[in-house]
């Protein structure tokens, strides 16, 4: 059987049994899901659960042991560079250059996205009006605060109107306030069409996801809505769902 | 499922790709620019290092002051001692009693130098036709030394033509050089080819190693890596501006020895760029290399300084001749790039010998190059699997 025949249509990613071995070490163990276009889809799991890797792999940074997958309609194992030109991609350390200002690194991203050269500048003013920053556009990104440079780094990373954009635990070391802020920009980006892919370990981000998905030790414990999941393990928030399947966990957190 | 729109599945045209590595190159000499340590280390530092290495080997002695050992005392002896002294390079500081004096005086650091005469020193002159005279320097200061035993030889050689001028004796004196501490020499205007040698690789390799390390640990390596941005592209933006800047620096340093230090380029200057710009090469594979091993900026820069400064110092010729060296060493030192270009730029530089002369270090340094770029690249790929 083909599994690209098995793919519903409707979805923008599909994982099929996705593993990862590292050695003797399974840091991703045959996981299964399926992201829907415009989804907001959170990803939980304590550190080391294998969450970033999963992630990476769905990105092309790192290379499955077995299973399937595809990302907006292309397999990540043949057709990478397909995948490339349609995902947006912040990491855990916001990615942009320190030492380059906002602007510069608005354009350089853009570039390397393929944003035609003269849409680039009215498209960076607009988004600056959007986001407050019009008297920071010349400003170098080091001087800016750590909430401002992960919108910022959200916005370089959807500017090019990606289809998925994959956040790996964008908003760490801010507040719950800062965070608050910062999922306003995911909703709008949603609401475009762009369907996001959010790795985190702060619960009161999973409560603002579509669907999450909770890993513990390189598994999928649990898949469904946090109104469902709550419900069937009688929490009161998405923090006891998380105390209750974590608490089987046999690795210890790094 | 939906298949992509034309949009996303066209190539890039070469006049985009274009586009994309000017865009690159830009970032990167912005990076530099803005860097004040960089800036540093890239202009402050050649210049230092010649001025450094330059004035320590062309200090003129003055003054030294020497001991002696004289267990002959006879006229000669007394003669010579006399010699020394009239003129300004150096001063009698003490006669020495006995042999065993000779290793306190250096280790107290009161003199430079110490005379030591055979004995029966006039008898051995007449009689034998020979006699000796031992110069003992402290090598560990091998300018100085050098400067001053040749010097001392040089009277001492003169009050020689005297006496057989006057026919006196028609016989010889041997004076003997002896350095302790340092028995290898540096020779002068072998510091410019040396400099140039640690310079290159120092911004090439160094320089671009610690900047791609930089993009690691700040995370925006991976960005680039999710980016559809070849990766080829990434890694040959930041070898550009270093490249360019290694031959402003490579330009500098020429000016300076050549119009500051009065070092001259004897040979073809088209073959002296030509060997350079193939160093530079091998100096950036070495630099891409390193990164494609290290994950942080820290082990960039002791990598580079420990697997590639220390060596080049060391066992590039550039201060100790590899001649001298254990076999062993020798062997070491055949696969440092640093000794062939050091080598090639001696010879067109100093010694104003033809292209004929570097065809082996041409041929050595090349194939280093193309093995290195190989390999880094290679490296690199497999990486981002």
């Amino acid at each position: 059987m083909n599994p690209i025949e098995t793919i519903p249509a409707d979805k923008v990613i599909v994982v099929r049994d996705l593993t990862k071995k590292f050695g003797d070490f399974t840091a991703v163990d045959h996981i299964r899901f399926e992201v829907g276009k415009g989804e907001i889809f959170g990803f939980l799991g304590a550190n080391g659960a294998g969450k970033t890797t999963a992630m990476r792999m769905l990105c092309g940074l790192s290379k499955p042991t077995s299973g399937h997958a595809w990302v907006a309609g292309f397999d990540i194992y043949k057709e990478s560079e397909s995948i490339k030109k349609c995902i947006g991609y912040m990491s855990q350390k916001f990615s942009l250059y320190e030492d380059l200002k906002v602007w510069e690194n608005i354009k350089l991203y853009a570039g390397i996205y393929g944003v035609p050269a003269k849409e680039i500048a009215p498209m960076t003013d607009d988004l600056l009006h959007r986001l407050g920053f019009e008297k920071e556009k010349n400003a170098l990104v080091k001087s800016l605060p750590l909430g401002w440079k992960q919108k910022l780094a959200f916005s370089v990373a959807i500017f090019h109107q990606p289809k998925i954009v994959f956040l790996d635990e964008p908003t760490g070391g801010v507040d719950p306030a800062t965070r608050r802020q910062f999922w306003e920009l995911i909703y709008q980006a949603a609401d475009q069409g762009i369907t996001v892919f959010v790795t985190t370990h702060y619960m009161d981000e999973a409560e603002y996801c579509n669907r999450v998905t909770i890993m513990v030790d390189g598994r999928i414990d649990a898949l469904d809505t946090p109104k469902n999941l709550k419900e069937h393990f009688e929490a009161k928030n998405m923090d006891e769902v998380f105390q209750q399947l974590a608490r089987n966990a046999k690795r210890i957190e790094k | 499922m939906s298949k992509p729109d034309t949009m996303t599945e066209r190539k890039m045209t070469p006049g985009e790709n274009w586009r994309f590595f000017m865009a690159f190159v830009r970032k990167e000499f912005h990076h530099i620019f803005r860097d004040k340590m960089t800036m540093l280390i890239l202009l402050v530092m050649p210049i230092l290092m010649l001025v450094l290495f330059g004035y320590a080997l062309n200090t003129e002695v003055k003054n030294s002051r020497f001991a002696v050992y004289d267990p002959s005392h006879d006229d000669v002896t007394r003669e010579i001692v006399e010699k020394l002294q009239i003129n300004n390079y150096f001063i009698l500081h003490k006669m020495l009693k006995s042999p065993a004096e000779v290793d306190e005086v250096f280790k107290s650091g009161e003199v430079a130098m110490v005379v030591v005469f055979s004995e029966n020193f006039y008898e051995n002159l007449l009689h034998g036709g020979h006699a000796q005279i031992q110069l003992i320097a402290d090598g560990s200061d091998p300018n100085t030394a050098s400067t001053i035993t040749t010097y001392a030889s040089t009277i001492i050689g003169n009050y020689q033509q005297e006496l057989l001028k006057v026919g006196k004796i028609p016989y010889q004196i041997t004076p003997e050089l002896k350095l302790l501490y340092n028995p290898s020499m540096v020779a002068a205007y072998n510091f410019v080819p040396g400099v140039m040698g640690m310079i290159i690789l120092l911004i090439c390799a160094m320089m671009t190693s610690i900047s791609i390390a930089r993009e690691k640990e700040n995370g925006t390596m991976e960005i680039l890596l999710v980016s559809p941005m070849k990766p080829l592209y990434v890694i040959l933006s930041k070898a550009v501006p270093y490249f360019f800047l290694s031959i402003v620096n490579l330009l500098t340093i020429l000016a300076m020895a050549v119009f500051v230090m009065g070092v001259p380029i004897a040979g073809s200057f088209f073959w002296l760029i030509l060997i350079s710009l193939l160093y530079i090469f091998v100096s950036l594979a070495l630099g891409l290399l390193i990164s494609s091993i290290v994950s942080t900026q820290m082990a960039a820069m002791m990598i580079s300084a420990m697997g590639l400064m220390m060596p080049v110092m060391l066992l590039s010729g550039m201060l100790f001749p590899t001649e001298n060296m254990p076999v062993f060493l020798q062997i070491v030192s055949d696969v440092i790039p640093a000794k062939w270009y050091i080598l090639a730029v001696k010879k067109i530089m100093i010694k104003g010998l033809g292209a004929e002369a570097i065809i082996k270090e041409l041929i050595v340094l090349g194939v280093m190059a193309v093995a290195l770029i190989t390999v880094s690249l290679r490296k690199f790929k497999i990486r981002l699997e």
